[in-house]
């Protein structure tokens, strides 16, 4: 690898730290502008705005991820004399480093650089994966590492509830991704999108949709499975004592991570950048414009799919988190390992039959399959359902005190 | 549960396309009650001269200690007020005030009244002393006898329902 690939790699390794920097910033502006709506508010709307004619404001409040850095930034920063210094220092990084270096597995897109790689997938791995399944749940030390290091009970608390639910879902996070792959063959993360040609995952894996949706909320630790900074229990759980842009790093992690989980999702369920008449447009101008227009015009068509793909399921994330309130902490744990986890087992055992018995794509199976899905769904909601208890008032002959 | 959440999720999805209830302040403004108690003015006369005959009540009356009065013998020739004596001070400390209206109270000439001007704010504790200069209404604003906010008192208290916009 000569000097200038080097150069190259570096450029496209800043380019996507920025850019995903960049999207958990206006993905904040985009949840609370949402959230006040849901909530019958306006959001936050006065940070810069675009002018029209007419004195209308489009946009407005378009510089609000700016405004809030910058407020960060002049932050005092402090440190609790009783902290472990060096280690509090540490765990910001701990917990923003991996939110960042889970995009280099995902194909963002398929833009061919002419010697048979893809500029928009930066790291084509054979176990691509197992990749994103490592680096999402090892973010959770960076939690864990801060609750202990603030010396505060509160942030202790929440470390270990963090670690605890991660540690949870993992399994039923892992279990769901097994079906899919078990459905496209391989573990690498463009197969599994070139597998989807046909049919999107989210038919025949629909139960499969669900577990990942259900466990990857709980994976970054969000609404409604957000008990690691439960404010009424817990002050601001593992991050109550860092302020300034130590606080922001940890705030920019989690919201990275449910970006990276909804990409994940659209890579593995929703067909990752692809869609309709993609290739064919693509074609079109290759015939007309030549090779390099062509795979420019394919990439930034496929990178568009799949960012609008994202912002779908971030909308939905923003939409449940408007809705749903905190799960208690068992009914999370029972979710986690009694239900979650059997029906990410039978998911793969359901799977598993499919791909024994009927050819390899096949389309009646795969529709079968998920409507299967669907019934079990449907059928645990209402068997796990909570039961309503009876209350009623039972008399007891009071005993003469004396 | 699958029915009572996608009853959850569609009346927050309603929510959605409802007009937000916020009032945006600084270009929306919402009416105040008519018995609002907010900046103090002093008022005229209908042929333009001071209410206020120096008397000092209002200090008196003052629970916070935030009105200044000090009351200067008239020229006879040329009165500021119908009385011997009128205000050749009148400051009101804006920052102390708590807006109770017992000035308005113990006020005999109806003088001091609190209207409904609300957006104070200063950069310095200096400029919180409002003046003579700045309370005392125009010569052309002056009225009879009860002035139109005091009347409000003799009403019943405006319901306590939302304001509508």
């Amino acid at each position: 690898m000569d000097w200038i690939a080097i150069l190259i790699l570096l450029v496209r390794c800043l380019v996507l730290a920025l850019a995903s920097t960049t999207l958990f910033a206006y993905f904040t502006l985009f949840e609370r502008r949402l959230l006040a709506r849901f909530q019958n508010r306006v959001g936050p709307n006065r940070a810069g705005y675009i002018p029209l004619p007419g004195g209308k404001k489009l946009f407005g409040g378009v510089l609000q991820p700016a405004a809030d850095a910058v407020k960060l930034f002049f932050k005092e920063d402090v440190i609790p004399a009783l902290a472990d210094r060096w280690v509090y220092l540490m765990a910001p990084g701990f917990a923003v480093v991996p939110a960042l270096i889970i995009w280099v597995a995902i194909p963002l897109g398929n833009w061919p650089d002419g010697n048979g790689g893809n500029w928009l997938h930066y790291a084509p791995i054979d176990v691509g994966i197992l990749y994103l399944l490592a680096v999402t749940s090892i973010g959770v030390y960076g939690i864990a590492i801060a609750g202990w290091a603030s010396n505060n009970k509160y942030s202790m608390l929440g470390g270990i509830r963090a670690s605890a639910q991660v540690i949870s879902y993992e399994l039923a996070l892992g279990l769901s991704i097994l079906g899919v792959v078990m459905q496209s063959g391989t573990l690498r993360t463009e197969g599994i999108v070139n597998a989807q040609a046909g049919m999107w995952n989210i038919v025949p894996q629909f139960m499969g949709f669900i577990i990942f949706l259900i466990a990857s909320t709980a994976e970054v630790v969000r609404s409604p499975f957000d008990l690691v900074e439960a404010e009424q229990e817990l002050v601001g759980g593992y991050n109550t004592e860092y302020g300034s842009m130590k606080f922001a790093l940890f705030f920019m992690s989690e919201y990275i991570k449910l970006i990276a989980m909804n990409a994940i999702a659209v890579t593995l369920f929703l067909g990752g950048g692809s869609l309709p008449g993609i290739e064919q447009a693509s074609a079109a101008i290759t015939a007309s414009y030549g090779v390099t227009a062509g795979n420019a015009a394919m990439g930034l068509m496929t990178l568009g799919a799949f960012l609008i793909k994202t912002t779908l399921l971030s909308f939905l994330s923003v939409w449940i988190r408007a809705t749903v309130p905190r799960v208690r902490y068992d009914q999370l744990m029972n979710l986690g390992w009694v239900i979650l986890m059997p029906l990410a087992l039978l998911n793969v055992v359901i799977t598993a039959v499919f791909g024994v018995v009927f050819p390899v794509g096949a389309v009646v199976p795969q529709i079968a399959m998920g409507v299967i899905g669907l019934i079990v769904i449907v059928l645990t909601t209402v068997l796990a359902a909570p039961k309503r208890t009876k209350r009623g008032v039972t008399l007891v002959r009071s005993q003469a005190r004396n | 549960m699958l029915g009572a959440l996608i009853k959850g999720l569609s009346t927050t999805f309603k929510y959605l396309f409802k007009k937000p209830v916020t009032v945006e302040y600084p270009e929306v403004k919402r009416p105040v009650r008519e018995r609002f108690r907010g900046r103090h003015e002093l008022k005229r006369f209908e042929n333009g001269m001071e209410r206020c005959i120096g008397c000092a009540l209002c200090a008196a009356a003052c629970p916070s200690d935030a009105i200044l009065v000090i009351p200067a013998e008239n020229n006879p020739a040329a009165p500021n007020s119908p009385g011997e004596r009128y205000a050749a001070r009148y400051e009101i400390n804006m920052l102390r005030c708590i807006f109770c209206g017992y000035c308005e109270d113990a006020c005999p000439t109806n003088a001091i009244v609190l209207e409904h001007q609300y957006e104070l704010s200063f950069y310095d504790r200096k400029s919180s002393i409002y003046d003579k200069s700045m309370l005392l209404v125009p010569v052309d604003k002056g009225h009879g006898e009860i002035p139109p906010v005091l009347q409000q008192l003799n009403r019943r208290p405006s319901p306590p329902a939302q304001i509508d916009l």
